[in-house]
């Protein structure tokens, strides 16, 4: 199994973690997306999703492990590239200036990063890791967006959450060698949509919710 | 017609690799917008000599855009502002009278400043030494088209191929990174008949020299493909992902 060390460890080998494990978040955010849409169905359909997960326990479980492991490592090896990237240039340039290749998405990806980790803690504090003995998670969720602050702070990181994956969903299907000619323009495409999806979708819940009340 | 202008230089002045460095300044005057870049800075550099200073030690040979051996990062831009242009190709009359321009060497651990704008670039030496070659029997020179070759295969292991080595990639790159250089090499020899029997030990040995060597990590800028004299495209380096890859998962190779 050394190889498989080796491999991993590369340069490329560590950037096809990034790739998967990115394209597989990339995936929860559709998929938990598609479910907070129930929010506009009202309380009861909210709740009803809700519980529905949650009686799906031994997989919500598996799935929940699948995700903690993949943060580790995108998040462990998104650093280590960082630092590792950093230290490729001691002496940096006086007059640094784009040819044109690098977007926005692409030149934060670490900053971009570390805020969504920062707010997928608090995020779990805010909405998971609460009592919900005497309130449904949509009250929770209801009450929160009183608070224009929340309203504010969860708008500015979908925002920053799209910049990320404008980039990072191209990008993994470079790093794992889907460049074709053909296809690699709708690609691009899909990446530019996916984080308006994104920034959109999650976006506007925050604003609808605060309206509701 | 021709014109003169006059510019400012800001120059990288670096006696050895252990010096600290900086910039100087110096004026460039009187510089015929036909001249190249590498000729306004032949004319600065006899300025210097009359003046008794030392001139600027910078890189070149051919003078004609093929070798690859000239490259310094001006204002920023790595072999200056022009699309698909190495420094010596780089004419005058894309400056403005009165422009103030920083003139700094390629920047990256793996290229050591040698001195000024002088970096020494014999990591991408050892990289091809690490597998950018096809080992062939000696003996009587096989018939020309005894192997065919499909002409768009051709065609992109020459596009490939065009790599002239200089090693803007890896200043362009925010993280010095050498991809665009590797793969070009891997994919100009893997996608021909003749490299491929190597195909697999060439992609792990380039790959993992490359990380030796102390470049970065590619997280696809696209700089490189931006800033290369040759215009390679990063298409290669989705190859080189894939041969790497294949070579990984798929071969017998450790
Ligand atoms: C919802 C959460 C997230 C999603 C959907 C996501 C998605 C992605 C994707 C698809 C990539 C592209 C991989 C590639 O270029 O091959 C990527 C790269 C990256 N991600 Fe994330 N990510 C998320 C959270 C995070 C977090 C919490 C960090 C914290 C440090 C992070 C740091 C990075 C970095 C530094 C890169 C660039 C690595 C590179 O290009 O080599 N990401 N992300
Ligand atoms: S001197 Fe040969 S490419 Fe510029």
């Amino acid at each position: 199994m050394n190889w498989l060390v080796k491999t991993l460890g590369s340069s490329i080998g560590k950037k096809l973690l990034m790739a998967l494990t990115g394209l597989s978040f990339c995936g929860f955010l559709a998929g938990h997306l598609a479910g907070n849409l129930f929010i506009y169905g009202g309380r009861d359909a909210f709740n009803a999703y809700a519980e529905h997960l949650q009686s799906l326990r031994p997989l919500l479980t598996l799935a929940e492990a699948g995700l903690v492991l993949f943060a580790l490592i995108h998040v462990m090896t998104g650093l280590l590239l960082f630092y590792q990237n950093w230290t490729a240039r001691p002496d940096r340039y006086a007059v640094n200036k784009t040819a044109g290749g690098r977007t926005i998405g692409s030149a934060t990806m670490p900053y971009t990063g570390v805020i969504l980790l920062l707010f997928i803690i608090f995020h779990l504090f805010h909405f998971t890791f609460v009592d919900k003995t005497n309130q449904t998670i949509f009250d929770i969720v209801l009450i929160s967006f009183q608070n224009p602050l929340y309203v504010t702070l969860y708008i500015v990181v979908m925002l920053i959450a799209a910049i990320h994956v404008s980039h990072g969903f191209w990008s993994a299907f470079q790093t794992v060698g889907l460049n074709h000619p053909k296809y690699m323009p709708l690609i691009q495409g899909l990446s530019l949509a996916f984080s308006i999806v994104v920034a959109a979708g999650f976006g506007f819940i925050p604003v609808y919710m605060s309206l509701m009340a | 017609m021709t014109k003169t202008i006059n510019i400012t230089l800001k120059i990288w002045r670096q006696k050895t690799a252990q010096d600290k460095g900086g910039f100087e300044t110096c004026h460039a005057s009187g510089i015929s917008t036909d001249m190249s870049f590498l000729e306004m800075l032949d004319v600065v550099n006899e300025q210097l000599t009359l003046d008794g200073k030392e001139p600027v030690s910078f890189d070149s040979d051919c003078r004609e855009g093929i070798c690859g051996q000239c490259g310094a990062v001006v204002n920023g831009r790595p072999h200056g502002p022009e699309k698909a242009t190495t420094l010596c190709q780089l004419h005058m009359r894309h400056f403005k009278d009165g422009d103030v321009l920083a003139i700094e060497p390629f920047r990256a651990k793996a290229f050591k400043v040698v001195r000024d704008l002088i970096v020494d670039r014999s990591p991408l030496d050892k990289l091809i030494q690490a597998g950018g070659y096809v080992s062939t029997n000696t003996g009587g020179a096989p018939d020309a088209n005894s192997v065919p070759i499909p002409k768009d295969i051709a065609d992109k292991a020459m596009d490939a191929a065009a790599c002239i080595g200089c090693g803007a990639c890896v200043a362009a790159c925010p993280n010095a990174a050498a991809m665009l250089f590797v793969s070009a090499k891997i994919s100009h020899l893997a996608l021909l008949p003749q490299g491929k029997p190597e195909a697999a030990k060439r992609a792990m040995s380039m790959v993992c020299t490359m990380d030796e060597l102390g470049f970065g990590n590619c997280t696809n800028e696209r700089e490189c493909e931006a800033e290369c004299p040759k215009e390679i495209s990063i298409v290669n380096i989705a190859r080189m992902n894939r041969e790497f890859f294949k070579s990984a998962f798929f071969s017998a190779v450790m």
